[in-house]
């Protein structure tokens, strides 16, 4: 059957405004996504990101709260996983252990109804079921395919599991879905069949030209096999692009942190094709940022050279460590601890140069600098906001009970050992290395989130207390507050569309 | 403690335990092959009494019924509670707790507070006693060890298997009976056979419900009331241990096989 220009190119999954919500918990959150026919799609990211839902909510395992999952073109939100034309290749293969490896693979098979061509009277089209021979042909064909010819009478239980895992793909390949679903199906193996099962994979692929949606935590495996990658935090998607694309223009620091070794430092754009992160002014590529706007950056460590005379920035090597082909060496510059690759080693102890060009140098926007909170005026110069009550300085006079929109910068928030010692208390969720300083999430006991930039490394799950100068908060009734939002909002539209 | 006084001690807790407990069986089977009236004389061997057991009609008919009981409750007990523990399984949190807890209730629940229930339940609903009472009060109070017997099957399956037979597109009833219950056949034939031996023994329950049917145990329970230690009883008493015990064994037996087998995969 000749592929014609036009449905090679148009989407076999729509995914529209997705969200699906468990016992309150968000576990995915308004994703859209298009998936083209042929495509290898991976949805990578850390455990609990809601990767592995948005997949069984493809396959029907699961219900979107809202939504709607659109499969060439018809909506199937609501199809119930066995009247799809969609397999899965589940983590632990679930394999029925009752029946060997042929029947496996026949299983689904024995189900399947094709078109005879015919039709009844009523013109609906007569379905018929595959006869004896034309399971057994499929069946063997699909068993070469996986290389397990001689394995049809065996027990699955008596496979290794690389085995067994070939067993799952050709159950599930041999029904011929429109779109595969695989959910972390290489996690089980050990590193050397991984890396076997992952070429095998991609050539199948390659061979078969079903549609491949792949779910995997390991950013490697995801480079390594995928057209497209999906890379998704929190259950949203952060980026959706090639490989090359989320490695070389990782759309933030998230994403530019979970895939690939990464120096990620904060900068302040001078102009276009220029910025300034320690203390020094570097070329770079990207545009369009706003003067002074600060800004995340990335540095791949293998896009810093090194050289003993001459350089962008002075700094020490801290240590080095052999890594096969190169040396990956930390170097203190500028109070930044830059990861760098290079194949000369540089003793430990040495003062180096470091320049980076402009291509080794990737911009992204700062997602947020400021936390904003909704509060109300406790006293002349008190508000309370988040559970507990901050003296502020009152410069509008504000009348007490006023509410107001309360917002302090990420770097004037201080977090202390003892939980006693703040206004607050809160748990660290998450720590960001961000160069020369930290970026940690923390949760207080009102269920907000407060993010913190800071010299000191925290630990997740730390116990902390927030404390707040009152110079560092700046309150604003919350009417005055939307108002002004507002109006940024649209000078950023006009801005884009520019 | 000293090793060898530890072993000592535990030797003859075991001694001990095997002596108070088989003893009388076994001197009860032994005499069973004398035809003495009195038990505790020998009178040389016969297979006297056996020879009057099979050929005591009343006897006959209550070993049928109660083999007929067994077998129906057995079955209907399998049934309800394979499909009890898939149930149960899939429910989450106090749901579980819950079923659980109620579930249990007439295996934790004083056996006598059981067949007084029972029998006042069928006096309410005027069912009258019977065939019909037995095999319900039968099949409810051994459904709870079924439960537990096929739960542990459920807790050890592959959690995406009824899922895979869905996603190769197998309807939930299909995927049901062609993927799981296979799995479970282990723990539902346990179960059977658990729910069978204890069918066959009780005692308790029946005696308030049975009506005019007579079972094995009622059986037993009248003549000694009536005529005193029959000695065509310890006959009885001798085929039904031996019966139980044989059935025991065998279980075992697979069981042991099975853990081989899957030791050896």
């Amino acid at each position: 059957m000749a592929i014609t220009a036009r449905e090679k190119f148009d989407n076999i999954i729509e995914i529209k405004n997705v969200t699906k919500i468990f016992d309150g918990i968000t576990a995915v959150d308004n994703v859209n996504l298009a998936v083209r026919r042929g495509e290898f799609v991976t949805l990578l990211g850390p455990s609990g990101c809601g990767k592995t839902t948005l997949l069984r909510m493809i396959a029907g395992f699961a219900m979107p709260t809202s939504g709607t999952i659109m499969l060439e073109k018809q909506d199937v939100t609501t199809v119930p996983p066995h009247l799809r034309p969609i397999n899965t290749v589940f983590q632990k293969y679930a394999l029925f252990p009752h029946i060997n490896v042929y029947k496996n693979i026949a299983y689904g098979l024995k189900l399947k109804r094709v078109l005879t061509g015919e039709v009844d009277k009523k013109g609906n089209p007569i379905y018929r079921k595959l006869s004896k021979d034309e399971i057994d042909e499929k069946v063997k064909r699909v068993l070469k395919l996986v290389n397990l010819e001689s394995y049809g009478h065996r027990d699955v239980t008596g496979l290794s599991g690389g085995q067994q895992q070939r067993v799952a793909i050709a159950r599930a390949i041999v029904c011929e879905p429109k779109v595969l679903l695989l959910d972390e199906p290489l996690g089980a193996l050990d590193l050397k069949m991984r890396k076997e099962m992952q070429l095998e994979l991609a050539a199948m692929h390659k061979n078969i030209g079903i549609t491949f949606i792949y779910v995997t935590h390991d950013q490697e495996e995801a480079l390594t096999m995928s057209d497209k990658i999906v890379v998704m935090t929190d259950g949203a998607v952060q980026q959706y692009g090639t490989p090359k694309k989320i490695y070389d223009e990782p759309a933030n620091a998230f994403v530019a942190d979970f895939i690939g070794e990464s120096n990620i430092l904060s900068g302040v754009m001078k102009s276009d094709f220029l910025v300034e992160f320690c203390g020094t002014k570097f070329k770079c590529m990207d545009k369009g940022f706003g003067k002074d706007e600060r800004v995340d950056l990335v540095v791949r460590p293998e896009d810093i050279s090194i050289d003993g005379k001459k350089g962008a920035l002075k700094g020490e090597v801290v240590s080095s460590v052999f890594k096969g082909t190169y040396y990956e060496m930390e170097i203190l510059a500028e109070d930044y601890q830059f990861t760098v690759q290079n194949t000369v080693e540089r003793a430990v102890g040495e003062t180096v140069f470091l320049s980076i060009g402009p291509d080794g140098i990737h911009i992204m926007k700062k997602l947020k600098t400021v936390n904003e909170f909704d509060g109300v005026v406790s006293s002349e110069n008190t508000v309370a906001f988040c559970g507990g009550e901050f003296e502020f300085v009152n410069f509008d006079g504000l009348e007490k009970g006023a509410e107001v929109r309360v917002k302090i910068p990420f770097d004037k928030v201080e977090l202390t050992d003892d939980e006693k010692d703040g206004a607050i208390g809160a748990n660290v969720t998450q720590t960001l290395y961000k160069g020369s300083y930290y970026q940690v999430q923390v949760y207080t006991d009102d269920d907000t989130d407060f993010f913190v930039d800071t010299v000191d490394e925290w630990d997740m799950g730390d116990r902390v207390g927030i404390n707040i100068k009152p110079d560092d908060i700046t309150v604003t009734l919350r009417e005055r507050a939307d108002e002004i939002a507002a109006e940024e909002n649209t000078t950023e539209d006009s801005a884009d569309e520019r | 403690m000293n090793k060898n006084v530890k072993t000592g001690v535990v030797w003859s807790f075991v001694a001990l335990m095997l002596v108070f407990m088989y003893l009388p069986i076994i001197i009860l089977i032994v005499f069973s092959f004398t035809d003495a009236r009195a038990l505790g004389v020998w009178s040389g061997f016969s297979v006297e009494l056996y020879v009057d057991l099979f050929n005591n009609a009343q006897v006959m008919t209550a070993l049928g019924n109660s083999l007929i009981l067994a077998f129906v409750a057995a079955m209907l007990a399998t049934l309800l509670g394979t499909a009890a523990a898939v149930g149960i399984f899939h429910m989450r949190k106090w749901k579980k707790h819950t079923a659980n807890f109620v579930a249990n209730i007439t295996m934790e629940n004083a056996e006598i507070v059981t067949g007084v229930a029972f029998m006042i339940f069928f006096l309410v609903v005027r069912l009258p006693n019977g065939w019909i009472t037995l095999i319900i009060a039968h099949t409810m109070i051994t459904v709870p060890y079924v439960i537990l017997s096929v739960m542990p099957r459920l807790s050890q399956l592959n959690p995406n298997l009824y899922e895979a037979g869905l996603d190769l597109g197998a309807s939930p009833m299909r995927s049901m009976f062609t993927v799981i219950v296979p799995q479970l056949i282990p723990g539902m034939i346990s179960g059977f056979i658990m729910a069978f031996t204890l069918s066959l023994d009780d005692f308790i329950v029946s005696k308030f419900i049975n009506g005019n049917v007579s079972t094995i145990p009622i059986y037993l329970y009248n003549a000694l009331a009536k005529k005193g230690v029959d000695p065509t009883l310890r006959a009885l008493s001798a085929v039904l241990f031996v019966a139980v015990l044989a059935v025991l064994i065998a279980m075992n037996i697979v069981s042991a096989k099975r853990r081989k087998k899957q030791l050896v995969l």
